[in-house]
């Protein structure tokens, strides 16, 4: 058993289900902690809740049953909450008559932020994810796949929350223009270190992204694991996964760096 | 005597009762503006309310517009004057398609930029004045322009209360048997139908986003 103190925890599920109105169970029982700093994903298939369970946490939608804390509140402003929690979609969602530099801003304008902060703050987001300074002029249909998504996460980054929901964010992108995000998001990670759940159902994302996986299958958490635990988990699903995958010991040797890369990791801390 | 040279010795008639039509027109586009864009707004936020609301409008569409002047020239305070009306009939003509497509429109606008903004932190009046109007503005106001070329049209029959318009030009050249009268009311009309879906078809590209 981790003891956190009550503090060090972000998010937290607890017990919590969601019923659709029309009687479909969509989530139930789920307690799952996330703490701070941490990059929780949750993994599972189409179907399996783990949208669900993202949008309960800034309360696009409410629980049914049980409670989903946020830095240990159950209730509070929506509006608040929802502007300390950055959110990325796979669909990235840019106001197309908005500017690059409106989309990105779009937080802090509504907080009434002065302009010339506002303005230094867009620059800097600019170059955090990776973009020339002269895209802050242009409108998200004249932009690629790739830099719409990078606008994607550095409006979501605007106003500095501490935490960060990611729901697909790179899963309609190119393969290369994937891994380039993958990549960079690991480093601004170690940069930045918000508290993160990321949705996904790619286990080779998931493993290169997690501090933990939480494997979700059929509206209930089947186990939450840290990477390098996953891969030698003998539960089922996690081990149908990592066959599906082919990252597990049993796939041909040179196959994937992912597998070496955790087993690096497995032996460096012991 | 040809048609041009009717309209020409007759132009100040002709300007009075284009002038007259013109007001009529307006005032009720306006007013169908301003009632049918909330009540679009509205059915697109709640959608139970959907059914009832464009139904109400399709009705009032069935009704022959000369039954509705009819209908109406009773009614205490519009009875007294008939170019109310007359406005208030072309009003409810022209909100089916400013309610339906206000509608159309807002429910047209890309799910992902309305879940973003909300995830954002939106307010519900930030997310309709800010995301949801301007998205579907081209689309609300190619229902306008649609409304606007129905009253024009609609707008003559309005003679028949009564209440003037190139409508008068139409029915004294049916009284009188003599087409180049017809035409003189018929003629403008169609020039101002032209115009107006000229104009606002213009706008429309405009403010098109993308």
């Amino acid at each position: 058993m981790e003891s956190t103190a009550a503090n060090d925890l972000a998010i937290e599920f607890r017990d919590v289900s969601y019923t659709l109105p029309t009687g479909q169970l969509v989530l139930s029982g789920l307690n799952l902690e996330v703490r701070r700093g941490q990059t929780l994903v949750l993994l599972g298939r189409s179907g399996s809740g783990k949208t669900t369970a993202l949008k309960l946490v800034n309360r696009l939608l409410s629980p049914t049953g049980g409670e989903v804390r946020v830095n240990g509140l159950a209730t509070g402003d929506v509006i608040r909450l929802r502007r300390s929690i950055g959110y990325v979609i796979q669909e990235v969602g840019l106001f197309p008559h908005f500017t690059v530099e409106r989309n990105i801003a779009l937080v802090p304008t509504i907080e009434g932020w002065p302009e010339e902060r506002i303005r230094t703050r867009v620059r800097e987001l600019l170059q955090i994810v990776g973009l020339e300074p002269s895209m802050a002029s242009r409108y998200p249909r004249q932009l690629s796949g790739g830099q719409r998504q990078r606008v994607g996460v550095a409006r979501a980054l605007a106003a500095d929350p501490p935490i960060l929901l990611m729901d697909e964010p790179f899963a309609a992108l190119d393969p290369l223009t994937r891994n380039e995000l993958q990549q960079e998001f690991v480093a601004l990670q170690q940069q930045l270190s918000k508290t993160v759940v990321f949705v996904t159902h790619d286990l080779r994302e998931a493993l290169r992204l997690a501090s933990r996986i939480a494997l979700m299958e059929a509206g209930r958490l089947v186990t939450v694991l840290p990477p390098q635990g996953f891969l030698r988990s003998d539960d089922p699903w996690a081990s149908a996964y990592v066959r599906a995958f082919g990252v597990g010991p049993a796939s041909a040797a040179s196959r994937n760096e992912v597998r070496n890369e955790v087993r690096n990791e497995d032996r460096n801390p012991s | 005597m040809n048609f041009f040279h009717f309209i020409i010795e007759n132009r100040g008639q002709v300007l009075e009762l284009t002038l007259e039509h013109l007001w009529l027109v307006g005032v009720s586009t306006l007013l169908a503006v301003v009632v049918g864009i909330p009540l679009g707004i509205m059915i697109a936020r709640w959608p139970r309310w959907n059914k009832p609301v464009l139904a109400g409008a399709n009705i009032i569409q069935t009704i022959p517009s000369l039954a509705l002047f009819g209908f109406l020239l009773p009614v205490p305070w519009l009875g007294e004057r008939v170019d109310r009306l007359a406005i208030l009939a072309l009003t409810l003509y022209a909100l089916l398609p400013v309610i339906r497509n206000t509608y159309t429109g807002i429910r047209g606008v890309d799910p992902a930029v309305v879940e973003a903004g909300r995830g954002m932190g939106l307010t519900d009046g930030q997310l309709l004045f800010w995301v949801e109007l301007p998205l579907a503005l081209s689309v609300i106001l190619s229902g306008v322009r649609i409304a606007v070329v129905i009253s024009v049209g609609l707008a003559t029959i309005a003679a028949a209360i009564g209440a003037g318009g190139l409508g008068e030009f139409i029915f004294r050249g049916l009284a009188m048997v003599n087409n180049q009268v017809i035409l003189a009311g018929a003629v403008p009309a169609a020039i101002l139908a032209l115009l107006a879906d000229l104009s606002l078809g213009w706008l429309e590209l405009r403010l098109r986003p993308q």
